[in-house]
């Protein structure tokens, strides 16, 4: 009874240790977001004196072209890439999940994309769309691809997806790998004596249970896709004609070096409502998603 | 006739394997073929850079390393990879020493005292703020204290992954019964000893994962350095190729040489501990 005492007794120290913790926190995150919303009631250019303009930044963000311009973009560009890796994902994932040689070898290799550096494999894709791309155009006679992607307003996004999903495939399918592992054989021999094969097989057996795994990827890949940022510091710093300026981008663009720090961070903190609202909304409608099964 | 049919099974089972196989396999051209061009153009000198797709993409003339020596020389390699390993370690090393301690002593509470729920809630809650909504506060902040520099580097990625972290300890924390804590305490050891005798070394599944995922975030991350440390000298790997793109120019030999250094190492770690990184991005997502 006395030991038991002793041990619940702790709560205290807990407490002293985890305060800290807590205060460090605060200091560097919670603190910078209070700060963000406070910039942005003023009219702050990152240096010198400013003066409080109320709501008038937040006012503003809602009429402003190129911040709705950036919005649009990493929409598109966030709902694009999150169907395209997840259904590229969930095939590649299929297939090196099947009874072939050379298994863990070929995972090995669908993995180095996730590993390598966002802002070096932009550059590095960055030549194939300026050199290669064309060359291949000219060399076949498509007018299509012998002007670079990222010099087109209406391609250059696409450019940028496809860095995106060359890297994001390789977690997306990593994790649908792990998925497909934790439904047992005997799920399918039981489907098999009922006729489920093929389409059939997958529609009503596999995706089902690995449900909650599709839903980790849909989260994690939005959640990555809404802020990009180093792809498109490598490919086109947002251009051409800001057609590919994302939200992150924008911010750090023109907060950081274009004058705009107190609207920029009214714009930043709106961004962090919607980043939450997006995630809870995901959180509950796959959640129900999964209740269902 | 029932065996029969079940052989015929096998081989368009083995037909549909090798089509897989077949497939597989092509697709992995699209993973190697942007290396594989690294490599090449790495290698080679501009005169060899001919506008045709032959000229971008032929074996070199010979493998020269000359481009490797003036990318070190031009991007100051060394000093950027040392910045690299410098932020990355620290960072590691105090993330598994203090996040390891935030998730036990919240996960230990989490359930009794509603303190402790509401801490864990609070520091969960900062997995939904983007680097991008505290950049500029930040920016201010640290320039403020004089931390705008690597050490501020450290502090704000020690302070950005902890809601991760600390939810992959706690959660790991139902795998170790608190019966090994109040024996621990009957022996005499206080919290302090009994987490660092007792829970710590139980929690080595998590260190290796929570490593992973913090080396790894770390290692590629741009923007953080790129906003802090912008007044220093200083320059990490994949900083490095962005400060250094107008002295690179029309020169994507000593450019591609400078992105290939820059891939290494993690290419490196990734061959020798494939298993590892693999199982560590896994747990850390699914958990």
């Amino acid at each position: 009874m006395k030991k038991k005492m002793a041990w619940s007794r702790n709560e205290r120290i807990f407490l002293w240790m985890l305060t800290p913790i807590l205060i460090l926190f605060f200091c560097f995150n919670t603190l910078p977001l209070i700060k963000g919303f406070y910039y942005g009631l003023t009219n702050f250019r990152g240096y010198g004196n400013y003066d409080f303009v109320g709501l008038r930044n937040f006012a503003d963000i809602f009429g402003d072209a190129r911040v709705g311009k950036s919005y649009l973009f990493t929409f598109k560009y966030a709902i694009v890439m999150t169907i395209a890796v997840n259904v590229i994902s969930l095939i590649l994932a299929l297939g090196l999940n099947s009874n072939i040689r050379g298994k863990n070898a070929l995972r090995g290799v669908y993995f180095v994309p996730n590993i390598l550096g966002g802002l070096v494999v932009g550059y590095i894709f960055s030549f194939i769309f300026t050199y290669i791309l064309p060359a291949i155009g000219e060399a076949t006679g498509s007018q299509f691809l012998s002007n670079s992607l990222l010099a087109s307003t209406r391609w250059a996004w696409v450019a940028i997806v496809i860095v995106g999903a060359w890297q994001g495939i390789a977690m997306n399918t990593i994790i649908y790998i792990s998925g497909l592992q934790t439904v047992p054989e005997e799920v399918y021999e039981a489907g098999m004596l009922d006729g489920a094969t093929g389409w059939k097989k997958f529609k009503n057996i596999t995706l089902p249970l690995i449900m909650p795994f599709v839903s980790i990827n849909m989260v994690l890949c939005m959640k990555n896709a809404m802020m990009v940022f180093d792809q498109i510091m490598a490919l086109t710093k947002g251009g051409p004609s800001q057609s590919t300026e994302s939200i992150s981008y924008l911010i750090y663009n023109n907060g950081m070096s274009g004058g705009q720090f107190g609207f920029q961070s009214a714009n930043a903190f709106v961004f962090f409502i919607v980043i939450v609202a997006i995630s809870l909304f995901q959180t509950k409608f796959l959640g129900s998603k999964e209740e269902q099964l | 006739m029932n065996k029969a049919k079940q052989n015929e099974g096998a081989v368009g089972g083995k037909l549909v394997n090798r089509i897989i196989l077949a497939l597989l396999i092509i697709g992995c051209l699209t993973i190697l073929f942007p290396l594989y061009m690294t490599v090449i153009i790495a290698f080679k000198q501009p005169s060899e850079m001919t506008n045709d797709v032959a000229g971008a993409l032929g074996f070199p003339q010979s493998w020269s390393l000359s481009n490797f020596a003036e990318a070190m020389r031009v991007t100051d390699f060394w000093h950027s990879l040392g910045n690299s390993l410098l932020l990355t370690g620290a960072t590691v090393v105090i993330c598994v020493l203090l996040h390891s301690l935030g998730g036990y002593l919240i996960g230990r509470k989490m359930r009794k005292l509603k303190f402790f729920n509401l801490a864990y809630l609070y520091l969960i809650s900062g997995m939904f703020v983007p680097f991008a909504v505290l950049m500029m506060p930040l920016v201010k902040q640290t320039a403020q204290i004089g931390i705008a520099n690597r050490f501020g580097v450290i502090v704000l990625y020690v302070v950005f992954f902890m809601p991760m972290n600390v939810m992959l300890y706690s959660g790991y924390l139902s795998n170790i019964p608190e019966a090994l804590d109040e024996a621990a305490c009957v022996d005499g050891a206080g919290v302090w000893q009994t987490f660092w005798k007792i829970i710590f070394p139980n929690m080595k599944p998590m260190h290796a994962t929570v490593a992973v995922l913090t080396a790894m975030s770390t290692w590629n991350d741009v923007m953080t350095p790129l906003v802090i440390m912008s007044g220093t000298d200083q320059n990490t790997l994949p900083l490095a190729q962005l400060n250094f793109q107008t002295q690179f120019g029309t020169n994507y030999n000593l450019a591609f040489a400078s992105y290939l250094l820059a891939l290494l190492p993690i290419l490196i770690f990734y061959i020798v501990c494939q298993k590892q990184i693999i199982n560590g991005v896994v747990n850390g997502a699914v958990k």
